[in-house]
């Protein structure tokens, strides 16, 4: 009927029935997720060392400093233009999607009731799954063909907003939704209205998640390659800050062009700005998540 | 005239306006021994309830209320869970607003206004009617940052130190902050932070204070001193207490509400069984549901 019963004196450590079998499929099983996941932490090194390899060579302070030799293939310059301008767009990018993105948090978490939460987050999730070259060929048409007539750094830093506001608004919203509502309750107990309890509540108990959510769109919007070829892709090498006026050489379009072109020397710098762009976009996501992790500590410890 | 008995089932409205319920008697000083002699309490109302029914959604979640509040006096609300005293609390004062689904019918009167009249501002009426709730919730703020916060807010900015000062000692906490006042409000043990939470709600001066089973998650020698702070407070508020402790009830209120939940009907509302003097629904309840509860041999 059943199988035979287990002298159950016999030691603990004899193997009995099938265990042996199913003690082989744990460890093959153990062992090919283990795999899988250090897969994709050796694909990063990977990557971070080819870019090593191939830039670490042309970095210097003037490849820092100088903006590029003028002439077709010339060797020598740097990529300064084009630090200085991937940093200006961002900058002006962050300074257009962090206040809205954190109203945007705000709306959601504190006055929203279910009805039109839920459409916006969809929203938000979509925007966020919008690819990149979508947003470049709509930032495109609506201010380079609408309304500048030619490409501008102010497009460029539109189209990166864009990218920035789902970014920043779900990351905001996660950390305000982490302020405890009995806090909320007690404000509003002492006759304090909702928005005063967003400004001095809800706000200073998760200010430190909304800077890390921007520091990481701020990140996420430094590598983004797309949008900028129909914004802000031909431009002279010289440093500039006049947003309004021309495109602003950056490093993303930097990367491609020079990789694109013909002459060793501009491989060699394309790799260097490719270095530059990445040891970049690392700090800023590393510090982002280290703050973030400081914050959930802090209110998981309540 | 005493307020008397006033009973969910029994009580026939009358169509006077409210303000006859009061009288212009000169309050009798409150002396702490205001419960020997019941007819020391003051009459003043407070808190008239008609009728009301609360919902959430489509539940109804308490039925047929008829209760009066009286000035000065500690009002005690007992009974299961599941009742509805924290739902019929929280309506006093608009805390449940933000629920979804909440709504309310009848009316709820304040010093003879309706508190869910049109242009009522719910803001305004938690200013005047304070709240404390179960959890101990202080700002993560400075102890003197989590008074003074709301009346600097609420405008009352001079002799804010003072205030700071004065809602601690009401809050009997005083002795045991005052070197520490820029230290976080964290820091304190579950008993202090309530009374702190208490300091915070007497720092602006509200007109009635309303506690949701305040002592629920402190330990007994935190919950004597809040009880002892209680009898302090009410002579200058108006206490409304929500315990589902029966003990805590007979110790600190003056009058006493039980609630039960009627599943009669095919629905499991809260109602008001029976409402009176402390002593007398706990000693010789009137209503056999009642003392089967104060007697311990509910459900």
């Amino acid at each position: 009927m059943s199988t035979p019963l287990l002298d159950p004196a016999r030691p603990l450590t004899e193997i009995g029935g099938n265990l042996a079998r199913r003690r082989r499929i744990d460890h093959f099983m153990r062992g090919g997720s283990m795999a899988a996941a250090l897969f994709a932490v050796a694909v990063l090194g990977l990557l971070i060392a080819t870019v090593v390899v191939h830039g670490a060579s042309v970095i210097s302070i003037s490849f820092l400093t100088k903006d590029p030799a003028i002439g077709l293939g010339a060797s020598g310059g740097g990529i300064a233009s084009a630090i200085v301008g991937t940093v200006l767009l961002i900058v002006v990018a962050t300074a257009i999607a962090a206040p809205l993105g954190v109203l945007i948090a705000i709306y959601l978490t504190e006055f929203a009731t279910q009805r039109f939460a839920r459409p916006i987050r969809l929203a938000l999730d979509l925007l966020n799954g919008t690819p990149s070259i979508v947003i470049g060929v709509f930032a495109y048409s609506l201010l380079v063909v609408g309304g500048f007539h030619h490409q501008t750094g102010f497009a460029a830093s539109f189209a990166l907003a864009v990218i920035e506001i789902p970014l920043i608004a779900r990351a905001s919203g996660e950390m305000m939704s982490l302020v405890p509502k009995e806090l909320r309750d007690a404000s509003h107990g002492l006759g304090i209205s909702r928005w005063r309890t967003i400004l001095g509540i809800v706000l200073p108990g998760s200010l430190g998640g909304i800077v890390t959510g921007t520091v990481l769109a701020f990140a996420r919007a430094g590598g983004e390659t797309a949008p900028l070829l129909f914004t802000s892709s031909i431009f002279s090498g010289s440093t500039t800050l006049n947003i309004f006026g021309a495109a602003i050489p950056n490093i993303p379009v930097t990367i491609l062009q020079d990789s694109e072109s013909g002459f060793p020397s501009d491989h060699a710098r394309a790799w260097g700005a490719a270095l530059v762009l990445v040891v970049f976009i690392l700090i800023g996501n590393l510090s982002g998540r280290v703050m973030l992790a400081r914050q959930r500590r802090r209110y998981q410890a309540r | 005239m005493t307020e008397i008995n006033i009973r969910s089932e029994q009580q026939v409205e009358s169509s006077q306006p409210d303000t006859d319920a009061t009288t212009d008697r000169p309050l009798a000083p409150l002396a702490v021994a205001a419960r020997e002699g019941s007819s020391e309490l003051s009459t003043e109302v407070v808190f008239d309830l008609r009728d009301v029914d609360v919902f959430y959604g489509s539940t109804l979640a308490v039925h047929g209320l008829n209760m009066k509040v009286n000035k000065n006096v500690i009002t005690a609300m007992i009974g299961p869970s599941g009742c509805g005293k924290s739902t019929v609390v929280r309506t006093l004062n608009r805390m449940n607003d933000s629920i979804n689904g909440f709504r309310v019918s009848g009316e709820v009167l304040y010093h003879g206004h309706d508190v869910y009249g049109s242009g009522v501002d719910p803001v305004e009426v938690r200013r005047r009617i304070g709240m404390v709730f179960q959890r101990p919730n202080p700002f993560p703020k400075s102890i003197y940052d989590n008074i003074a916060w709301a009346p600097r807010i609420l405008g009352m900015r001079s002799g804010l130190d003072e205030r700071v000062e004065k809602a601690l000692r009401g809050a009997a906490i005083w002795d045991e902050v005052k070197d520490r006042l820029k230290g976080s409000a964290l820091g304190l043990s579950g008993g202090q932070q309530q009374r702190l939470c208490i300091a915070r709600a007497i720092a602006i001066e509200p007109d009635v204070l309303l506690l949701d089973e305040p002592c629920s998650a402190l330990d007994p020698i935190a919950t004597a001193s809040v009880e002892e702070l209680m009898q302090d407070l009410k002579r200058s508020y108006t206490l409304v207490i929500v315990t589902h402790n029966m003990q805590q009830a007979a110790r600190v209120a003056e009058r006493t509400a039980f609630f039960s939940l009627d599943v009669s009907g095919g629905r499991r509302a809260g109602i008001l069984v029976e409402y009176d003097e402390t002593e007398k629904l706990f000693t010789r309840p009137s209503d056999q549901r009642t003392e089967d509860y104060v007697t311990g041999r509910f459900g």
